[in-house]
């Protein structure tokens, strides 16, 4: 499978997932908020300086369908993700000839 | 397993940033072996990949749930400081964007996940393969081993950062046995989809996973002669 291909199929990949299959994700409470209720130190939570934001929660402010809501910002998160690391691996990354042992 | 703010107290989330922060200097020196022209967009893909699975919460017990950490996948996919950066761009992006994990709490989570999960990840993997057949068809198999490890041991890093800085009087031992048995739970699940990713890859482009490599050099060296009948490898 050529090198674009693969990269574009793995986009995809990742866009359905968390544009469309968020919305099935669990909504319980993950591992380490389960635990701090449980024992007893969730109260000592603040919340960021973010949490106001428009996309804070994964849900976008204004789009009233959750499912678009979600969609949405898993797609945004995704983009922006996709752009910043690739961009820094671009950026951090040896130029030139490949090395001699690496399989093509 | 993203920490909020609040959790750990300011000298604690300080002296984390702190080490996060000189760990992502030495990944940014080690990442520069790993990429090249080829293995690049790899490592943006990766991150993306990592940020939608995290979004995916399946569910492990009553009223719980858990998420991929993706340390052990991206540490096998584009190498250990590559993954190490690739986390801490999703954290990033989670804190900033969606207020998923604090602000405060950045340096721990990048501790935790860029660090711990990724280091576990990473060693128990180059672990297994130092005593283990040098097979392809191996690496989805200790790629799954590795992410089961590397969730518990996260969590217990969690938990002696807990044991240093915690906000509340709660009894260490009984937040080390909650957060050791959900993320035993948690780390089959993370198991099972790092080995379906890393399989994934391999049946299609085993040359893109750094985990993989040398492996394949020594697969395409062998030589066949026509009459031996077999079909290409």
């Amino acid at each position: 499978m050529r090198t674009r291909t693969f990269l574009l199929a793995g986009l995809v990949v990742a866009l359905l997932l968390g544009g469309i299959g968020s919305f099935y994700a669990s909504s319980h409470p993950d591992g380490l908020i389960h635990v701090a209720e449980k024992t007893g130190f969730l109260d000592s939570a603040d919340d960021s300086a973010t949490s106001d934001g428009p996309m804070a929660g994964y849900e976008v402010k204004g789009v009233d369908d959750p499912r678009l809501s979600g969609g949405l910002a898993g797609v945004v998160g995704i983009v922006v993700t996709l752009a910043l690391a690739g961009g820094l691996a671009l950026a951090v990354r040896r130029r030139g000839p490949r090395d001699a042992d690496v399989d093509a | 397993m993203h920490v909020p703010d609040g959790f750990l107290d300011a000298p604690t989330s300080v002296a984390t940033g702190a080490v996060a922060a000189a760990g992502i200097a030495v990944a940014l020196r080690g990442a520069r072996r790993e990429l090249d022209d080829r293995t690049a967009p790899m490592a943006g893909l990766v991150a993306a990949f990592v940020f939608a699975a995290q979004m995916l919460n399946f569910p492990v017990g009553a009223g719980t749930s858990g998420h991929l950490l993706g340390g052990a996948l991206a540490a096998i996919l584009v190498g250990p400081w590559t993954a190490a950066l690739c986390l801490a761009v999703v954290l990033l992006v989670q804190s900033l964007l969606f207020a998923d994990g604090g602000i405060t709490a950045l340096g721990t989570n990048v501790t935790l996940f860029s660090i711990v999960a990724v280091g576990t990840g990473w060693l128990t993997f180059r672990g297994l393969q130092k005593v283990l057949p040098k097979r392809l068809s191996l690496v989805p198999v200790l790629a799954g081993v590795a992410a089961l490890v590397s969730v518990p041991v996260t969590a217990v890093a969690f938990v002696g950062l807990f044991a240093i800085g915690g906000q509340a009087p709660i009894a260490l031992g009984t937040v080390l046995t909650a957060m050791l048995g959900w993320h035993i739970l948690i780390g089959i699940g993370e198991a099972l989809i790092t080995a379906l990713v890393v399989s994934s890859v391999i049946a299609t482009r085993p040359d893109l996973v750094y985990g993989a490599r040398g492996l394949l050099a020594r697969r395409t060296l062998e030589i066949r002669t026509p009459t031996s009948g077999g079909a290409a490898s």
